[in-house]
């Protein structure tokens, strides 16, 4: 059942002391979200360089390669093994972090033979264990997704597709497809939506009310819920459509299905529209709907020059602008904030929602703020162009999550350039996001905060999506982070406006 | 595409609509040569798909040579392995002659069979009588204590069954293995139920035909001490069922499935005579005292035709211990053996159903698309041989036919269908 090898002590990068340590189930199976859960539990743990537990696929194998992490059994495990693979400062370490995921694994197993329910493997037997259902979620493995969806359109089933690695021609066919059965798809890559309160992927505990969403991203959708929850507004259902529903190749099919769902919906009376911006021709479309519509609408497609709309329609720069006019409130003014630096330095932006530093770029810019970042909204500048610049990093763009799970999962991965951030002397304010709810990490803040203990550090500016009633607790974990010495902002949008005011010469 | 989905679908539904319409009665024994042509000549059918002596795993030739001593082709052992060695012995599958057997499956001129008839299609199948357990020629044995029991079944027991049999006017097996799936047994490893059952109703008849007592009791306590008698009765059942279902253009349904102890190979509907094969595994289980898995010899027998009519590890619900043999599964996970297996299979078999699993009919009709679909290949309750000839069964336990029958079928199955 188990093998196990030690492929010798090296040093790694700091000339430390390293032993690498792969164990191999073999014959196993597990959840991968449960391992990534796993993996993180003792990420951080002293004496752990570098841990996973992975199944033996091949393109696994290949990320724990290049983590350093595979060596001895785990090279000849295949995708029916279990990896555990540890690489610390020395053997008796190693084998103690596996010895406790094996404890975990096994006691998890035990907990399950009394009451595990039989899991269909297949659409087919799933539909039949539930011939009533409505909706099917989908997430495998890109090249595999559309197959499995269109068995779930031909069973008449609205389709969320979770999985990502698409391609592009194939989704616009899925999304055709649905269309001519009027259905729809949700995604590819669609990590958030609420369905009747029913959260699917990352989402959070809101109140349910009479706003509908239609979002391009995931994190936007979070972002805007929460602020009208913190408004007291609820939302009908939030209906996530896939990064590139607007664009020319798909042709926001998915977005036009569901703002012709939530007309339909006598509990939907406004409806919040939230993407990149679409190519010109979508644009239209989109705007023609609009214009067709009984509904009162917001659309926020961050990065969009002004739009031309129809009386029924008003057009939001950010996500906070659009939660609040939505919502119908003004924008209060901020304090200004106390810490001042005086000298020219810049603000550097860690994120883990890809929306939220999309939205942190545009306040820079409509600031005045030249920013770079290596997701760059319309106007601001790839990575590496000019000195001293404000950025803002997507730490969930492709170049982070190769090989790890996304920041909002494992927040770790900020960890690194947040404590360089607090060396760099040129950084006078860290603009940081921490996203909570469901799918999401159990402590982000205390993560966060605990890389904070004893350093000296620019001012902090930062924001929780969430709300009070998600697991991890919006005010506690702003408690945490305030108790830290951040300063805690109410929005996002808030938090880059703060951070502006901190570096601006008095 | 979608076109040819529909056909397909359709000719399912007709191959499974055949499986589950036969009437399968037990009515008669009788000896392999009257009934089989091609045995008035030196040839040994064997299970599983075709194999040539070179190929054979231990033993597979074990009975090869036990049979030809039986048929008095070959005087000794040695001799009779010289007669293979030579090419002097000719072989041929069970399945090409209406027949099955368990194991290594000899069947040749002299050995009286079991007969089934389908009476909704008028076909008929045979298979040998089962021997018991211990050291016999299904698995590999050959010794004299091996061929004087197959001299008695012969000369004693056959006799003795088949006037029982006539003068029952056949037995009928599709109720009596419906109570013996609401009794526990699922008709591969466990056929205690109705080897009961069948007892029960052949006792009147058999004590009347009996020519003396004790002839009749002999015959009773070798039936009544051997749990698995009716295995063979089940597995021609099962060749009888799925005969008629061969040749329905278009259909993906599995109508054999079986193995040599090297190869494991299937047949579908549509494609007839044709053998898809694959290397066979190694079963997964548990042995008897002494003996481990490196006795083993791998997976063998025709008999996996009861999991190609919904029985065996299909219908693992019926039978919660059979579940044990694997690795941690418990008998209370039993049933979920069962609703996987209902992911590649038609339908269900409302004639046989399982009480555990609110009367659920056990899944019937395996579709090779649904198999490569769920990445789920069906399982096989089965006993395992010791790999060298004439030891015999050393434990029993289950094993996965292996995908790349099924891949391969597949893909003959596209082509055949016009897909690319």
């Amino acid at each position: 059942m188990f093998s196990k090898s030690a492929s010798g002590i090296r040093r790694a990068n700091g000339g430390q002391m390293s032993v690498l340590v792969n164990l191999v189930k073999h014959n196993s199976y597990a959840d991968s979200v449960a391992l990534m859960r796993l993996s993180d539990k003792i990420s951080g743990s002293p004496g752990i360089q570098e841990a996973a537990i992975m199944i033996g696929t091949p393109s696994n194998k290949e990320i724990l390669a290049t983590a350093n992490l595979l060596g001895g059994d785990g090279e000849s495990a295949g995708p029916g093994d279990i990896i555990l693979a540890v690489r610390a400062v020395d053997k008796k370490t190693a084998d103690s972090v596996i010895a406790g995921w094996e404890s975990e694994l096994n006691k998890k197993s035990q907990g399950l033979s009394a009451t595990e329910m039989w899991r269909p493997k297949t659409i087919r037997g799933a539909f039949e264990q539930q011939s009533d259902a409505s909706m099917a979620i989908i997430s495998v493995p890109g090249p595999f997704a559309i197959a499995e969806a269109r068995k779930a359109l031909m069973r008449n089933l609205n389709v969320l597709i979770f999985s990502d690695n698409v391609a592009i021609e194939e989704e616009r066919a899925i999304k055709e497809e649905a269309k001519a059965r009027d259905l729809i798809v949700m995604g590819p890559d669609c990590g958030t939506a609420i369905i009747q309160g029913k959260m699917l992927g990352f989402a959070n505990t809101v109140p349910s009310g009479k706003i509908g969403i239609v979002g391009a991203s995931g994190t936007g959708i979070q972002e805007v819920s929460c602020l009208l929850a913190h408004m007291g507004h609820g939302i009908s259902h939030a209906i996530g459509v896939g990064g590139r529903d607007l664009t020319e190749q798909v042709g926001g099919i998915s977005t036009l299905s569901a703002i012709d769902l939530l007309e339909k919906d006598p509990r939907t009376d406004h409806i919040i529209i939230i993407s990149k911006p679409p190519s010109e021709r979508v644009c239209s479309k989109i705007l023609a709907k609009i214009e067709k519509s009984s509904k009162t609408f917001t659309v926020c497609f961050l990065g969009a020059p002004l739009l031309e709309l129809s009386s029924n329609a008003s057009q939001a720069t950010t996500l906070e602008l659009a939660a609040r006019q939505a919502a119908n409130q003004e924008i209060k003014p901020i304090n200004p904030v106390s810490k001042n630096t005086g000298a020219a330095k810049r603000i550097l932006g860690l994120y883990a929602g890809g929306t939220l530093a999309a939205e942190a770029q545009i306040i820079l810019i409509d600031h005045g703020f030249s920013v770079t970042s290596n997701a760059p909204v319309p106007g601001a500048l790839p990575i590496g162009s000019g000195n001293l610049q404000h950025t803002i990093i997507d730490l969930g763009a492709d170049e982070y999550t190769q090989g790890r799970p996304h920041p909002m999962i494992e927040p770790s991965v900020r960890s690194a350039p947040f404590l360089e951030a607090c060396d760099d002397p040129t950084v006078g304010a860290i603009l940081c996001d921490i996203v909570i709810g469901n799918g999401a990490h159990a402590n982000p803040a205390g993560l966060l905060i605990s890389l904070l203990s004893d350093l000296d550090h620019p001012p902090i500016f930062i924001s929780v999506t969430g709300t009070n009633q998600d697991p991890q607790g919006r005010d506690s974990q702003m408690k945490l982070l305030e108790s830290a010495g951040c300063t805690v902002a109410s929005s996002n949008a808030e938090a880059a406006r703060m951070a502006i005011s901190s570096i601006r010469p008095a | 595409m979608e076109e040819i989905g529909k056909v397909i679908d359709q000719a399912n539904e007709q191959a499974l609509g055949v499986l589950l319409s036969g009437e399968p009665v037990l009515v008669d024994v009788v000896l392999a040569a009257d009934v089989i042509d091609v045995l008035r000549e030196k040839i040994i059918l064997h299970a599983g798909p075709p194999i040539e002596w070179n190929k054979m795993c231990g033993p597979m030739r074990g009975a090869i040579c036990g049979i030809t001593v039986f048929e008095e082709w070959a005087s000794n052992l040695n001799e009779a392995a010289k007669l293979a060695c030579q090419g002097s012995l000719e072989f041929a599958p069970n399945h090409q002659f209406g027949c099955v057997g368990p194991m290594t499956g000899m069947t040749t001129a002299s050995q009286p069979l079991l007969v089934v008839e389908n009476q909704h299609y008028g076909n008929r199948a045979y298979c040998t009588i089962n021997e018991g357990l211990g050291k016999v020629m299904r698995f590999g044995g050959n010794d004299q204590t091996v061929l004087e029991r197959l001299n008695w079944i012969k000369n004693e027991l056959a006799p003795l069954l088949g006037q029982a049999l006539r003068r029952a006017g056949g037995i009928k097996l599709k109720p009596l293995i419906a109570r013996g799936l609401t009794m526990g047994d699922e008709m591969h490893q466990r056929n205690v139920a109705c080897s009961s059952l069948l007892l029960r109703e052949l006792a009147p008849h058999m004590a009347v035909v009996a020519p003396e007592t004790e002839t009749l009791a002999r015959a009773y306590s070798f039936i009544a001490s051997n749990d698995q008698f009716f295995l063979n009765v089940a597995m021609a059942a099962g060749k009888a069922l799925t005969d008629p279902a061969y040749g329905i253009k278009g259909s993906s349904m599995v109508t054999a499935m079986s193995r040599n102890g090297t190869d494991f190979g299937i047949r579908l509907s549509s494609t007839g005579d044709r053998w898809f094969t694959a290397p066979v595994e190694m079963p997964q289980g548990l042995y008897f005292p002494g003996y481990s898995e490196s006795d083993a010899n791998p997976d063998m027998g025709d008999s996996a035709i009861v999991e190609t009519i919904g029985l065996g590890g299909l219908a693992m619900g019926a039978a919660p211990a059979v579940a044990g043999f694997v690795g941690a599964g418990a008998a209370s996970q039993a049933g979920q053996y069962t609703k996987n297996m209902a992911e590649i299979t038609l339908g269900e078999n409302k004639s046989w159903t399982i009480p555990a699993m609110d009367y659920l009919g056990v899944p019937t009709g395996i579709d090779i698309r649904r198999v490569v679909e769920a990445n789920t290949s069906p399982t096989i309750n089965t006993g395992i041989a010791h790999k060298e000839p004439g030891i015999g069964q050393v434990g029993a336990g289950i094993a996965k036919a292996p995908m790349a029958c099924f891949q391969k079928a597949l893909r003959a199955f596209a082509e055949q269908m016009g897909v690319k």
